[in-house]
């Protein structure tokens, strides 16, 4: 079973755990990617969902376990993996469609970057289009909105077609209108790419509508191995279910089966108080795996 | 509506007007001073020569700038001049370079950081001029020694300001670039480097007093030509009337140089200035 997960799977992390020092920040991860999926992590603040993504991209490395893209090691920062930060996507030296052709440029050796110039410029200028900014191709990021600059920044890492584009709060900076509007965008581009995101927020409601699946990290579980204060816990999956995608627009956000959804990952992650068991996590979803230790959970 | 006051108090507004006005009276106090005193001595001294007229200076310069000299067959002023921008252009562009490729490989290598960087703070420290000596005997008295002064005075400065530069590019940047598909090289002189050239600019500007300090020091200990050699030459005859206009000359270049340099930043990195 886990053999044709990590073969099938376009992330693949294996009892992963991530330690400072004495301090566990994940804590036996285990977790398998469908192309295609939208995965969005939530989680209450320091419970390391951002170490986690940056795991996947190669700025940090786990203390122990086996992390796979594509079937293959992750090593360092490479062209596999795309990435989107909150602000510092892009290069502010460079206008909207140099930076967009930063990457295809920079992947060519570097006599060839003259010769396929055109071409590389039409790439771009398709991607451009395809966030709405080709008229605003000659500005610097220094003219454009938070949004636009989001825009930019998904469009330079889209043109890269990595494996899986990673997302740290994207939105997080943007105002609430601005914010659904990139939403809904994210995910037209989405229905027409079917790339696979891996997208990292603190906001529940963002991570609901925009995800086919969502993962809830945190440390507030309990296990087999007890409650005492010298045990060096960090924080797991402790819930990891498909989303409905049905045919999605903002509206979606007021109904009543999206606030009991959200109140119910609230408590199963976010909730200090509520400490559910190892053993009672919803992992529901198909891709989902668990290979535990027996001092964790025991099985009774 | 309350109105703001035009000069005195933190709220004041000036009109454009009255900036331009503000800016010239203390140059117009300071001539008008220079002015008075000056006639006071030439009345009971006709050729006093502490505070020479307009005109002693005048005659002085004009012989300097237009006029061949005898012996040497050279245009005084502008001789000097050359031989100083010369040694200052060669000192401090081989100083801004350096400092260039140093701070950026400080700034982005940890191993060349902790390797080099408290050397160079070392270095920082050393005042150039106490190693002038140094500097005549290992280069002998020529251009050499001066050029190597004016390198040495500014060099690790605009070292550790790059360095400082390139540390503050947030390390998403350089993630983001390897995300891209960038070598360690591109990154390097594709990506950093070129988000750093208005800031080299920046402290070139910062870094033209120190060396115009540095060249005059060695034009005045050992040199045959150079503004700061007229000047301490000069000084021996109470030559006011050649000292004044040629530290007027020196002003002159150095604001015209700062313009410059500034105008490139204004037109070449309007994103600097914005960012």
């Amino acid at each position: 079973m886990i053999e044709k997960l990590r073969e099938k799977s376009i992330l693949f992390l294996h009892d992963v755990y991530k330690q400072y020092g004495d301090k566990v920040v994940l804590d036996d991860i285990d977790l398998a990617v469908a192309p295609g999926e939208i995965v969005t992590v939530v989680g209450p603040s320091g419970c390391g969902k951002t170490t986690l993504l940056r795991m996947i991209l190669g700025q940090e490395f786990p203390t122990s376990g086996q992390m796979l893209i594509n079937g293959n090691p992750v090593g360092l920062a490479d062209s596999t993996r795309g990435i989107v930060y909150q602000k510092y996507s892009l290069f502010p030296h460079l206008n909207v469609l140099d930076n967009v052709l930063t990457g295809p440029k920079l992947s060519l050796p570097f006599f060839e970057r003259g010769r396929h110039k055109q071409q590389l410029t039409d790439e771009a200028m398709y991607y451009l289009r395809k966030v709405n900014l080709a008229e605003h191709s000659n500005k610097f990021p220094h003219e454009l909105s938070g949004g636009m600059r989001q825009r930019v920044a998904i469009a330079q890492s889209l043109i890269m077609k990595p494996k899986i584009i990673l997302m740290d709060e994207p939105f997080g900076a943007l105002d609430p209108g601005t914010r659904e509007n990139m939403q809904v965008f994210l995910l037209e581009l989405w229905e027409e790419f079917k790339m696979t995101f891996f997208f990292v927020t603190h906001d529940l409601e963002e991570a609901v509508f925009l995800g086919t699946r969502i993962l809830v990290l945190s440390q507030y579980y309990t296990d087999d191995r007890g409650n005492g204060a010298g045990i060096p816990r960090g924080a797991k999956i402790v819930c990891d279910h498909a989303l409905p995608k049905e045919a999605q627009s903002t509206s979606v956000k007021a109904t009543q089966k999206f606030a009991e959804l959200i109140q119910r990952i609230r408590k199963a992650g976010f909730d200090p108080e509520y400490q559910q068991h190892a053993k009672d996590f919803d992992l529901s979803h198909s891709d989902s795996f668990r290979t535990l230790r027996e001092d964790q959970y025991t099985g009774n | 509506m309350r109105k703001l006051p035009v000069f005195l108090g933190l709220h004041a507004s000036p009109s454009t007007s009255l900036k331009w006005v503000l800016a010239v009276i203390p140059f117009i106090l300071l001539i008008m001073v220079y002015l008075v005193a000056s006639d006071i001595r030439h009345r009971s001294n006709p050729s006093d020569k502490l505070l020479p007229t307009v005109s002693k200076m005048y005659t002085a310069i004009n012989k300097a700038a237009f006029e061949e000299n005898a012996r040497t067959g050279q245009y005084q002023l502008w001789n000097d001049t050359a031989s100083s921008l010369k040694r200052i252009g060669i000192g401090l562009g081989a100083a801004a370079i350096c400092g260039l490729f140093c701070g950026l490989n400080l700034g982005l290598l940890p191993g060349i950081k902790n390797l080099f960087l408290p050397f160079t703070t070392f270095i920082s420290i050393i005042p150039p001029l106490a190693i002038l000596p140094i500097m005549f005997i290992l280069f002998g008295v020529d251009e050499l020694a001066k050029i190597v002064l004016i390198f040495i005075g500014t060099f690790p400065l605009i070292t550790r300001d790059i360095y400082l530069t390139v540390k503050k590019i947030p390390r998403e940047q350089i993630i983001k670039s390897l995300t891209l598909g960038a070598s360690p090289f591109s990154v390097t002189y594709l990506i950093i480097l070129p988000q750093i050239m208005p800031r080299l600019i920046d402290t070139v500007r910062i870094s033209m007093g120190p060396a115009w300090l540095f060249l005059i020091a060695s034009e005045a200990i050992a040199a045959t030509s150079g503004l700061g050699y007229r000047i301490f030459l000069v000084r021996r005859y109470l030559a006011m009337d050649t000292i004044i206009p040629y530290v007027l000359w020196i002003v002159f270049i150095g604001i015209t140089v700062d313009w410059g340099l500034r105008k490139i930043v204004q037109t070449k990195y309007r994103w600097y200035l914005e960012y």
